[in-house]
């Protein structure tokens, strides 16, 4: 039985969105979402990553959680661009807010206001937030 | 129309269950159909047999577990989400070395991309949790 990522089946490609709103620790939600993006990458999905309220964390740069006995996980985000997943957007209040700028992220981003992330939310066949 | 349902909260702590619950047998009743019901993060304590609330409280997991057999629902939980928090089947008791299992009746454990697939083929995922 073939899986169904190796079905070459026409128009099968979906508009997946995955809000990501928690910060990389405290909660488990950004480590499971993670690992639903990188399976979507994989069934060939047009995938967008949304960063938005404490989610922005998710993308600081020199994340050292090891003392509270976490793996490091941001690395993972590096390597979205090896799946394909390059669509990475940033709600730019939720940056404002926090004191963050572009600089203090490990990988590239589109900053967005929330109309603009609004529009693009109305563009996806799924949204899923985390 | 055909929806997905993505439960990502355990039961009685978060009413993400309950409402999934109502929505389910909400659209059932109006004659929609739900493909599938994937339990993600601390949803997969939703399929523990072992759970025993007081008799005048309702029993969230039977209650699933009958849904599934009245309207032959597909009730999916997460593999990676189980093994972290302890719900096995046979199959991932011996697997696992474990002394039992605990899923209950009507559940199935499977991988995430039964919930990428699921988006893939339903018109709305809709996702209960915080």
């Amino acid at each position: 039985m073939s899986e169904p990522w190796e079905d070459e089946e026409e128009g099968a490609i979906k508009k997946f969105m995955f809000i990501n709103r928690k910060a990389p620790y405290g909660t488990i939600y950004a480590l499971e979402s993670l690992e639903v993006v990188l399976i979507s990458a994989a069934f060939d999905q047009d995938v967008s990553l949304v960063f938005s309220d404490d989610g922005v964390f998710q993308l600081k740069k020199d994340q050292d959680p090891e003392s509270i006995g976490m793996k490091n996980f941001s690395r993972t985000y590096r390597a979205l661009e090896g799946y394909d997943v390059e669509k990475l957007y940033v709600d730019k209040e939720s940056m404002e807010e926090r004191g963050l700028t572009e600089d203090d992220l490990l990988v590239d981003v589109e900053m967005l206001s929330k109309e603009e992330l609004g529009n693009l939310m109305n563009e996806q066949d799924v949204v899923l937030s985390f | 129309m055909k929806f997905a349902v993505q439960i990502n909260e355990g039961p009685y702590t978060h009413q993400a269950s309950d409402s999934a619950y109502n929505f389910i047998v909400a659209a059932l009743e109006k004659g929609h159909e739900i493909i599938r019901v994937f339990f993600y993060h601390d949803g997969v304590n939703n399929a523990t047999r072992f759970t025993t609330p007081p008799q005048d409280d309702r029993n969230i997991v039977t209650r699933w577990s009958e849904l599934a057999e009245k309207h032959n629902l597909d009730m999916v939980v997460c593999v990676a989400a189980a093994q972290r928090r302890g719900i096995a089947d046979e199959g991932e008791a011996k697997r696992n070395g474990l002394d039992a299992d605990n899923i209950a009746p009507g559940f199935r454990i499977s991988g995430l991309g039964q919930l990428v697939e699921a988006g893939i083929q339903s018109d709305r995922v809709v996702v209960f949790g915080d």
